[in-house]
């Protein structure tokens, strides 16, 4: 078994990236290109690195997307670029997310020889809340625009998911960390441990910044309310401790995940990874109705994990304050999933962790905007319904999966959008 | 079973597959060894005069992934001495009867000089002598190799040198850093060859060091042109053995032809065989992969010789030789069009911008419920095949011969029934619009 805590794929050796680089066709008007959010151009960075041309490879992805090395980790490829390969047809896509990483460490390593500098000053001030992708994305389109962009984060790291939620199988701390310094060498002025309502009021936000654009991400996990929820652990927290401080994790031997999304299989996967020797995922329906990607959900089959499809948790069970179980009982879907009265069972566990979603950001209602489906609503600028506030990332995501790289995209498009009014408003 | 056995002029082995003179034949152990695995020949590395070599005295040159597209060398003759060799030589043929034994010299140009060397040759019971007039580097330099093949004269006499001494076949081998190959071939022929070989190496400059600015590979700091040999020379091979073979004087005079050049696989080999050649020489490809290619190169051409109906090599050596034709002979009515087969594309586009960007501008883009699908617009296809070969997919882009409308007619017979047509333009356009040809 591989080390929980360590990158799961090693980097490509030169000889690889030259091999697989070589391979790429070089489609005309490429397909991999029409379907990355964000529109690197795949075919041009790939056979850069077929020409060893390296420096040129990194700056071809982050003329496109400032957060490259992150999406060349955590990208859903088989959704996105690497499902639309012609070569696909032929069962072996090129690894494009492996070439991308190729060359963002490359480019990590060797610097980029002032590829990525400020633009002439222009005076206005842009807040950006939230040091996640789309605020990073935001905040490095704005900088190289010349505007001066300040970043409120509320955690102590910059990052966001890719710092605390990305497990570092797929995504170590360090990355996320180089990426936001790549962001600060812009000029972009990150200030950690402020939030907003707290340290710094919505109507200073408006009267200090000319634009201010919100990439808060979603709020902290629902409650499963259910008795014994307390000795729950949540799976977001879990998943940071595993990447901050994973020595204050210790596995279980028998590991309880509610849920059945990318999260939940991350935190099953780091459970067993860890050493857990039963991890069983626990989902009120089936596996056709299951959130998570086809792609993780064989990757976490093979790690071992098992399922209980149909089953809904109503209590958790402990004795002298040591969990010792999960009650719970069948379900069936009408299509919702009901309850099976005289079904109920019990499932051993001595750790429990949920993984069931993420509750809406509050900050909408604290700046009073409108909402949809709950999440801020946005127009086609990303603007929301107070002209100057934009917004982007997961808490826009009202519809389509959320992720990494339409985050990005987000905060490139908000970053168009705020330097068009901004310059317009004189 | 095909039977792959030659004889060529008189040199008899069990298959067509020689080592060329070169690095692996440098000794009686690697020939020894190459036998073992079943190479039909071997031709011994050019002895001769006194050498020192140099370090790094290969250069490669790598294309995109592959390894060794071809390579290059400053390599000597044999570094070992003459009568190291002959005695080494002798142990080879006694022991290995039914393989072709052929031994490469190249030595002062002294008529003492050559008809020394033929003598010790054919006192070791070797079957032939292989005369090196195609060393591009080193040896040059001391008016032997290819410095004596390029002036056909001294081809000629030297050939005659050995000739009127030799009781064995006696093979000239050409170089190919020369205009006309022809010309030094009619020279050999004249002195009295019983066999050509070609080619010999190409001169060449790998490449150059972008970080110390040296020519690769570096010989303490300085380079040079080196002999150039493996896959990339393939079509200059061939395109002078089929010069050869079509030649008159060549091929009346019944000589045969040992072909090398870039032969790596059973496909290259059967190649060279339809184009005339007698015997086949391999170095580059033993070089990269060891002696055990041999397996393959008879395998595959016993088995494609069985699929086509093919009993021994005689059946199709030279099969093709009469479709060498020239420019002026081609059907100038003959029309292909590219089709592109909407199952097997892919949508790379690669066809769609290479016709558009550096072609005829005949392929367009229809909107598909997926994405546009590439399409030849035939009528005006000029037939030119560029999509055809740089489509990624098997069989996805065909040409396909289509009716032209018009009577066969070559540029030859168009410059005798109506040489204004091949002089002026405005003839020419008169010509076009009497035929019907339209040239968007």
């Amino acid at each position: 078994m591989t080390n929980a805590l360590t990158e799961q794929f090693p980097p490509l050796t030169t000889h690889e990236a030259l091999v697989e680089a070589n391979r790429c066709l070089y489609c005309y008007d490429a397909p991999c290109t029409q379907a990355c959010p964000t529109h690197i151009d795949i075919p041009r960075f790939i056979k850069k690195i077929a020409t060893a041309n390296m420096l040129g490879s990194a700056t071809t992805i982050l003329s496109s997307n400032l957060l490259g090395a992150t999406c060349a980790r955590v990208c859903p490829v088989q959704e996105l670029c690497e499902g639309a390969c012609v070569l696909g047809s032929e069962h072996k896509p090129i690894t494009i997310g492996r070439l991308q990483r190729h060359a963002m460490d490359h480019a990590f390593n060797h610097g980029l020889n002032g590829f990525l500098k400020p633009g002439p000053a222009t005076g206005k001030r842009i807040a950006v809340i939230g040091a996640g992708p789309a605020g990073l994305s935001c905040a490095g389109e704005l900088a190289r625009r010349g505007h001066h962009v300040t970043i409120f984060e509320k955690r102590e790291l910059a990052g966001g998911l890719s710092t605390y939620g990305i497990i570092v199988l797929r995504e170590p701390v360090e990355i996320a960390l180089a990426e936001a310094d790549m962001i600060r060498q812009l000029g972009v002025d990150i200030q950690t441990g402020v939030d907003i309502g707290r340290d710094i009021t919505a109507a200073d936000l408006q009267s200090q910044f000319d634009a201010v654009f919100l990439s808060v991400g979603l709020g902290a996990s629902p409650s499963l309310g259910i008795p014994g929820e307390d000795h729950v652990l949540d799976g977001l927290d879990y998943i940071s401790r595993s990447k901050l401080d994973p020595a204050s994790l210790l596995p279980g031997r028998s590991v309880l995940v509610i849920g059945a999304g990318n999260t939940a299989i991350d935190c099953a996967t780091v459970a067993k990874r860890l050493g857990s020797q039963q991890v069983t995922m626990i989902y009120r329906r089936t596996e056709r109705e299951m959130t998570a990607y086809d792609h993780e959900y064989s990757f976490v089959k093979n790690e071992g994990v098992s399922f209980e499809f149909l089953a809904q948790p109503v209590r958790v069970i402990s004795e002298n304050g040591v969990v010792t179980g999960l009650a719970c009982v069948r379900t069936r879907l009408t299509p919702h999933p009901e309850p099976i009265e005289g079904s109920a069972f019990i499932l051993p566990a001595d750790q429990i962790i949920k993984a069931i979603g993420q509750n809406r950001p509050s900050i909408a209602v604290l700046l009073g905007l409108a909402t949809e489906r709950g999440l801020i609503g946005v127009n086609a600028d990303l603007e929301t319904s107070t002209p100057g506030i934009y917004a982007g990332g997961d808490c826009i995501r009202a519809k389509g999966a959320a992720s990494t790289v339409m985050a990005v995209q987000d905060g490139k498009l908000a970053a168009t959008a705020i330097h068009n009014k901004v310059m317009a408003n004189g | 079973m095909a039977d792959l056995s030659i004889n060529f002029a008189g040199i008899k082995s069990p298959n067509p597959f020689w080592l060329a003179s070169a690095p692996p034949s440098n000794s009686g152990a690697q020939i020894h060894r190459a036998f073992e695995h079943g190479w039909g020949g071997a031709v011994w590395k050019t002895i001769g005069p006194p050498v020192l070599n140099v370090s790094n005295r290969y250069g490669a040159w790598h294309y995109g992934a592959n390894k060794m597209l071809a390579i290059n060398n400053v390599e000597l003759i044999s570094d070992r001495p003459v009568d190291v060799n002959l005695r080494e030589i002798r142990e080879v043929k006694r022991a290995w009867p039914d393989r072709a034994v052929v031994v490469s010299a190249m030595v002062e140009s002294k008529p003492e000089a050559w008809h020394t060397i033929v003598r010790q040759i054919e006192d070791t019971g070797a079957d032939g002598i292989e005369l090196n007039y195609g060393c591009p580097h080193g040896m040059s330099e001391r008016g032997m190799g290819s410095a004596v093949g390029q002036v056909p004269e001294y081809c000629e006499r030297i050939t005659n040198w050995v000739a009127s001494v030799a009781k064995i076949p006696v093979i000239v081998k050409l170089t190919p850093n020369i205009t006309n190959i022809v010309l030094p071939a009619h020279a050999a022929l004249q002195g009295g060859a019983d066999a050509l070989s070609l080619i010999n190496t190409v001169n060449s400059i790998i490449a150059v060091d972008l970080d110390t600015f040296e020519l690769v590979p570096s010989i303490g700091g300085k380079g040079g042109h080196g002999g150039y040999a493996g896959p990339a020379v393939k079509p200059i091979a061939l395109a002078m053995l089929a010069a050869l073979g079509s030649d008159p004087t060549v091929s009346g005079s019944g000589k045969p032809i040992s072909g090398m050049g870039g032969i790596g696989t059973w496909r290259d080999a059967a190649e060279f065989l339809l184009l005339g050649a007698g015997s086949l020489q391999v170095c580059t490809a033993a070089m990269h992969y060891g002696f055990r290619i041999i397996e393959d190169l008879c395998d595959g051409l016993s088995n494609w010789m069985d699929s086509k109906g093919f009993t021994d090599i005689d059946a199709i050596r030279g099969k093709s030789l009469h479709r060498v034709s020239a420019f002026q002979n081609f059907d100038l009515s003959f029309r292909a069009v590219a089709r592109i087969n909407p199952e097997r594309c892919i949508k790379c586009n690669l066809c769609y911008v290479a016709c558009n960007d550096t072609a005829h501008q005949c392929i367009d883009q229809i909107p598909n419920s997926d994405r546009p699908q590439p399409t030849v617009r035939e009528q005006d296809c000029v037939g030119c095949r560029l999509c055809y070969n740089v489509c990624p997919v098997e069989n996805c882009i065909e040409m396909v011969q289509e009716p032209s409308g018009r009577t066969s007619v070559t540029w030859a017979e168009i410059g005798q029934s109506e040489p204004a047509v091949t002089e002026d333009w405005e003839a020419m356009q008169r010509y076009r619009s009497a035929h019907g040809i339209e040239i968007h």
